[in-house]
């Protein structure tokens, strides 16, 4: 199983995520610069986190249309899992792979620190590791996390068990009080109906090693890698 | 009541990263975005548009010397950027 991690101009967190898929969990790992048209040799594609093309326009807006998306768009579409981690979410967002969209934080801040996100549908590619709403610990980096959906979108999210992380209490409690960004129902993560999209304002990456003081993030990563 | 439709954008000759950064993808990236006719887009610009409505007691007059105070005061910053309005009269 071979993973390429895109880099766009302005992803920053490109580096973390192959770091940790090389040689935290042992996988074979390249990079894709943005601007290649051949994914034919990868498993699966990852969107790293960032600040691609600065944020101009809307996030991930011009992201969106780097010559590799289209490519990254038809190895979804033929089943390919694709993960998006924080920008790279937003990416998927403006690319359509995902529904709604990803707002300003109703605070205003930017806002880095660790929460807790419950584990909905552990059912998927990405989350068989994990346990039915096992609570998660993992940092977010983020101005742009508040997710938003009309009701339509919303309900068919739910309907199709594609809420598949919601930040909540340390206890698992899905409160608005753990809620760090505003998003609608608590929304952390979620997937295409599909279930091989998943966009996560979390970062996985960097929940990987006891001594950053989480290990929760690899359960996604080992998941995908077909591990137990 | 009347309405003001302000747009704020840079200068000529002031460096807008933003808006550089946008046009370059809409070139570099045509096929993605544009089918044809890329070749004939020169310049992008980027602006900011406020609407700013007024109370029923304000006449025209009052709606121009305001908008142009709070452009001139916030909604702008006169060093790099230029701001033009247009007011109109609206039913509530």
């Amino acid at each position: 199983m071979k993973l390429g991690v895109v880099v766009f101009p302005g992803s920053n967190c490109d580096h973390d995520t192959y770091h940790v898929l090389k040689k935290v969990v042992k996988a074979k790992v390249e990079y894709i610069w943005h601007k290649e048209t051949g994914l034919n040799f990868f498993d699966a594609i990852i969107l790293p986190g960032g600040f691609t093309y600065g944020d101009y326009l809307r996030v991930g807006a011009v992201a969106r249309f780097s010559p590799v998306m289209k490519e990254v768009v038809k190895f979804a579409n033929s089943g390919g899992p694709v993960l998006g981690i924080c920008n790279g979410f937003q990416i998927l967002l403006e690319a359509g792979l995902l529904p709604g969209s990803l707002i300003t934080n109703d605070h205003l801040r930017f806002r880095c620190q660790d929460v807790y996100i419950k584990v909905a549908n552990n059912k998927s590619c990405f989350t068989k590791c994990y346990e039915s709403n096992q609570v998660l610990k993992m940092p977010i980096a983020h101005y742009s996390g508040n997710y938003f959906a009309d009701k339509e979108t919303i309900e068919k999210l739910e309907g199709e068990d594609s809420i598949v992380f919601q930040y909540c209490s340390s206890n698992g409690d899905v409160v608005p009080e753990a809620n760090p960004n505003g998003s609608m129902l608590n929304i952390a993560g979620i997937l295409n109906e599909d279930k091989n999209v998943l966009g996560m304002m979390p970062h996985p990456e960097r929940a990987a090693e006891k001594i950053l003081g989480s290990e929760d993030g690899l359960g996604i990563f080992n998941s995908l890698l077909g591990k137990n | 009541m009347w309405l003001a439709k302000v747009i704020v954008s840079y200068k000529t000759g002031i460096l807008d990263p933003e808006a550089k950064a946008i046009y370059n993808a809409l070139i570099s990236f045509h096929e993605g975005i544009l089918s044809e006719g890329y070749q004939d887009i020169n310049k992008i610009e980027v602006g900011k548009y406020f609407q700013i409505s007024f109370s029923d007691t304000v006449n025209r007059e009052k709606a121009e010397e305001l908008t142009k105070q709070a452009c001139d005061k916030i909604l702008s910053n006169p060093v790099i950027q230029k701001y033009k309005f247009q007011l109109e009269e609206v039913s509530k």
